[in-house]
């Protein structure tokens, strides 16, 4: 059977000070597995980028990490508004940021395509009014 | 700590030298040279770091010092200061090029450099490919004295006066090179007694032309980036602050930055480990010099640049990285390494006593997976495993009391 690792974490909505320390916290567990530097920096960016997604626009999320010798797994679950046209949010630089998240550096509308580029394998599910999950695979060479 | 003695662990050392400075019982000595190990040179040359020129009484002028050290055991005393001042221009003509990733960062203290190594390999290419001011001013001055002397180059001693072990380690180890142009490092703090004396002979100021230029400001938070003119670039101080920024930089945050100046110690390198002042004393001294003859460069900026194009201050070659030891062979050993840390941490207080010898309760759990503990080294598991067991002993001799004895007469052995 082969083994896997899992941790997980929360997330608070509108938090932008603890925002990236989920994304640095498994960054440190991956490396002290490890794991490749170049896969580490993948999965960081993907995750990062998820959970901005979750502090600008979510009430809450569960992060769920899972480490097999094969690939490291993401799924973000987040209790929020959802994504209306999800094609729509996969497109580069398309955003829904305010001007007040573009001045801080936020919402150039890169996230979720930027979560695709970074991963092996993507998939996002939205129900208006309800949420979003994402799940994202990293695989380990 | 490991029976009852302070331990490195090698490939997590960043050469910060905290613990030199924070171990109650001393038991971390830097090392660094000593007038002794130099009798081998026909000429020595000091160099002092121009953190050395604020170590002084607020009167006392970087000319004056170095007038001092000649008369200490040093043949001569180089400027360092005016190198830095090259060396900003240097950074200037690398950033005006724009080919390399943004934010490029200063790769001055060894410690950052080291910090990058180890935890932060993504962001070598980020690191700034120019020597260091003590570098090319150690070049600068053997030159000088090889023309002006006849002396061989292996004939000269260059003697780098230093804030911090740091920069010890760097002279041995030099990234991206072979060997240093230095020969040795003194520890500010050694040379602080002799000076001291020697500058209450000959008096503050011997009418020499002063040191100047923006070099002098590089000692403080924010020196270098002053020195450029670099519009979009920061300055940070102390080991957390930095590894959060860089931590945004591996995000893909802070794009628009150019230059980053980063110091392992709070206060920059007035703080260092082996300086003698107080830093914010001494960064009061070097704003003040600044204001003094900071303004007035020490350099023909167009020479400067002309050296540049050149390739005199390039460095070429790879920093390698350098990551800690997995925690196991390879992953899947790892992650059962990682459930077993697990575990154990459970069950421990996580009060992080430190009695075990380890700074918190999880790295207890981590050294006892590494196999560099036993579990019972942990008071508290041992306290409570005594207690099981002790408990177990005692109902196991009421149990077989009560069956040799019978209960009754227990009873009345114990009224009495």
């Amino acid at each position: 059977m082969a083994r896997s690792y899992s941790d997980s974490y929360e997330i608070l909505g509108r938090d932008f000070i603890e925002a990236g320390n989920v994304s640095t916290e498994i960054k440190r567990t991956l490396r002290e597995l490890g794991v490749s530097p170049e896969i580490v920096r993948r999965v960081a960016i993907a995750t990062y980028e998820a959970e901005m997604n979750v502090v600008m626009y979510a009430k809450e999320a569960t992060v769920k990490m899972e480490v097999t010798p094969k690939a490291i797994r993401i799924t973000v679950n987040d209790r929020g508004p959802g994504i209306p046209d999800v094609d729509l949010a996969m497109q580069e630089g398309y955003s829904t940021a305010t001007p007040e998240m573009r001045e801080m550096g936020f919402g150039a509308g890169m996230g979720l395509p930027n979560i695709k580029r970074n991963a092996d394998h993507f998939t996002i599910v939205s129900v208006v009014g309800r949420g979003t999950k994402l799940d994202i695979v990293v695989n380990i060479n | 700590m490991r029976c009852g003695k302070a331990t490195l662990l090698n490939d997590r050392c960043i050469d910060c030298g905290e613990c030199v400075r924070v171990c109650p019982n001393h038991a971390f000595v830097p090392q660094t040279s000593s007038f002794s190990d130099f009798s081998g040179f026909k000429y020595t040359i000091a160099l002092p770091s121009p953190v050395f020129y604020s170590q002084f009484g607020k009167d006392v002028r970087p000319s004056a010092i170095l007038a001092a050290l000649k008369t200490i055991g040093f043949n001569d005393a180089y400027d360092v200061a005016c190198a830095s001042e090259s060396v900003s221009i240097a950074i200037q003509e690398l950033l005006n090029s724009k080919s390399n990733p943004r934010p490029m960062i200063s790769p001055f203290c060894p410690t950052i450099v080291r910090l990058i190594q180890v935890r932060y390999p993504n962001l070598l290419d980020n690191l700034i490919p120019i020597e260091s001011p003590m570098e090319i001013a150690a070049r600068e001055a053997k030159r000088l004295k090889m023309e002006e002397l006849g002396l061989k180059e292996h004939e000269i001693g260059a003697i780098y006066l230093a804030p911090c072990p740091s920069k010890m380690i760097a002279l041995k180890c030099p990234p991206r090179k072979k060997h240093s142009f230095l020969d040795g490092v003194m520890a500010i703090s050694e040379v602080y007694p002799n000076l001291l004396h020697a500058l209450s002979h000959a008096g503050a100021s011997n009418g020499k032309p002063e040191i100047r230029g923006l070099g002098l400001g590089w000692p403080i938070v924010g020196g270098q980036v002053a020195s450029l003119k670099a519009h979009d670039s920061i300055a940070i101080a102390g080991l957390t602050d930095v590894m959060r920024v860089f931590d945004e930089i591996e995000n893909g945050k802070l794009k628009d930055i150019q230059f980053i100046e980063c110091h392992s110690c709070p206060t920059a390198c007035v703080g260092g480990s082996l300086t003698v002042e107080n830093p914010y004393i001494a960064r009061g001294r070097v704003l003040r010099m600044v204001e003094q003859f900071g303004s007035q460069p020490c350099q023909d900026r167009d020479k400067i640049r002309e050296l540049y194009q050149k390739n005199f201050f390039s460095l070429v070659g790879t920093i390698a990285p350098s990551p800690i030891q997995p925690i196991g062979e390879d992953i899947s050993k790892g992650i059962k390494k990682m459930q077993r840390r697990h575990q154990i941490y459970d069950m421990l207080p996580k009060i992080d006593c430190g009695a075990c010898g380890a700074p918190t309760c999880m790295t207890f759990a981590e050294d006892v997976v590494r196999g560099e503990a036993e579990a019972d080294e942990c008071v508290f598991l041992t306290m409570k495993t005594f207690e099981a067991l002790s408990k177990n002993l005692l109902d196991a001799v009421t149990r077989q009391s009560k069956k040799v004895h019978g209960s009754h007469e227990r009873q009345s052995h114990e009224a009495s």
